[in-house]
């Protein structure tokens, strides 16, 4: 234990998710013996992302407006929607420049375990957006692993009596892996070859 | 036997089954197993979520895995493993049967509250529980009932039901308690205790004996009220309420 504001940074650093106590005195003693001015750049971006950052009042997606970049561009088609759990998820998939219609983050996976449960995600919001009809085509983005799995075959349940085509993507995707790190070719090439289920 | 910095670490080895996966750090996970002989042990597995791991697919929440692990100070680290019977994939396109397993694999972590401690008889219930659920044979809810009634038999806090649960007298008693610990006699039974129908006494019966004839022929009302009594009666003995318990998804959607 160490006294005052580096144990209080400590703390703080520990409680961040993947940071165990050993790494979270690492990057103390880092920010103890950086340059002033980067600390100080690194603390007001901290504020900042929380005060300027918002969520997409449509899709979720990070957005510094009430609508993000992406529901706001009238190219984008309104009947393809690509349902993923993050927001890093969409940008890994606009990477690959295969997608030209919308997004929906729901936040997270179902994950009993861990108590998160549909009512816990934007389940509900998803299916209010597709109640009008306008979307055809569904695609479940959700990481190619257990989790990701079950919630793309909750999802299905839900959708399918709509009559609305529900796709998974293509294997190629290891079990077990994060979305994120995908590379575009092989992120890409499972957006083409995906399967309606 | 304890890791002495400096040492190169011992090797254990044992089969086991995956019950909880969390992310640690970039790419990593932190992997719970219920071992054959060794408990329950917390090990880490690198580099898993890197989409060149060869590892992750065999490292996925309901495997039956053969594993192998480094001895650690504090966490243990996965060395080599490999797939006996990947059941996860029998579920993830089963929403209800998924639900129900991750009741099991919650049950099976709460039950070992100490790791490194050897609990086979469990290892060989939750193994046996996720091998009947993955054979779709019987309803999801039914093996998830007579696993958890099981379990707490094993406990030793098995709901009473051929007999009282306060004063030991044989017979099948109307009144139900959680409090005083199962089927009470009318000369125990305390204010507030619930009055099951018979045949749903007869059900729990019959999931804990392992009579599936009875089991499977059990109404949809029997099997509610079972589900309810079984889940109540697991809560008040556990100091933390199951997360995955009001998760599981019975089939009832409208
Ligand atoms: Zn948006
Ligand atoms: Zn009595």
């Amino acid at each position: 234990m160490y006294e005052g504001a580096i144990q209080d940074l400590i703390d703080e650093l520990g409680r961040l998710p993947g940071i165990g106590p050993k790494s979270a005195q690492r990057l103390a003693f880092h920010v103890l013996s950086a340059d002033p001015i980067d600390v100080r750049r690194l603390a007001a971006s901290l504020v900042k992302v929380k005060e300027v950052v918002k969520f997409c009042t449509i899709c979720f997606n990070v957005a510094e407006d009430d609508k993000c970049r992406i529901c706001r561009d009238p190219r984008r088609s309104d009947e393809i929607l690509c349902v993923v759990e993050e927001p890093k998820d969409v940008v890994a998939i606009e990477r690959t420049n295969e997608f030209r219609g919308r997004y929906h983050v729901l936040g997270g996976a179902i994950n009993p375990l861990e108590g998160v449960g549909p009512d816990n995600l934007r389940v509900r919001e998803l299916m209010q957006r597709l109640a009008d009809g306008e979307v055809k085509e569904l695609i479940l983005a959700t990481d190619p692993n257990t989790e990701g799995e079950a919630t793309a075959t909750y999802i299905a349940l839900l959708v399918k009596p709509m009559g609305i085509t529900v796709s998974r993507l293509a294997s190629g995707l290891p079990v077990g892996g994060d979305l994120e790190y995908a590379d575009e070719i092989t992120l890409g090439r499972a957006f083409e070859g995906r399967r309606t289920i | 036997m304890a890791y002495v910095p400096g040492m190169r670490r011992p090797l254990q080895r044992d089969d086991a089954v995956v019950l909880r996966v969390q992310k640690l750090g970039e790419s990593d996970r932190i992997i719970t197993l219920l071992t054959r002989r060794h408990g329950r042990i917390r090990a880490v597995a690198r580099g898993v979520r890197k989409m060149t791991s060869r590892y992750g697919a065999r490292l996925e929440p309901f495997g039956h895995v053969d594993v192998q692990w480094a001895l650690g100070s504090g966490l243990h680290t996965i060395s080599q493993v490999e797939g006996l019977a990947l059941l996860g994939k029998h579920f993830v396109e089963d929403y209800p049967r998924y639900t129900a397993a991750c009741a099991i694999m919650e049950t099976a972590e709460r039950l070992t509250s100490e790791e490194d401690q050897p609990a086979l008889r469990l290892f060989l219930l939750t193994l046996g529980a996720l091998r009947a659920l993955a054979d779709g044979e019987h309803a999801g809810t039914l093996v998830l009932d007579a696993y958890l009634l099981r379990a707490m038999a094993h406990e030793g806090w098995a709901p009473a039901l051929a007999e009282c649960a306060v004063c030991a007298t044989p017979g099948r008693h109307r009144a139900f308690s959680v409090a005083a610990g199962g089927c009470v006699c009318p000369n125990c039974r305390p204010p507030g205790a619930a009055h099951p129908h018979p045949l749903t006494i007869d059900l729990m019966i019959a999931l804990l004996g392992g009579d599936w004839k009875t089991a499977d022929a059990a109404e949809p009302a029997q099997r509610r009220e079972c589900s309810g009594l079984v889940a109540a009666h697991l809560q008040w003995h556990m100091e933390r309420a199951l997360r995955s318990l009001p998760l599981v998804d019975r089939g009832e959607r409208t």
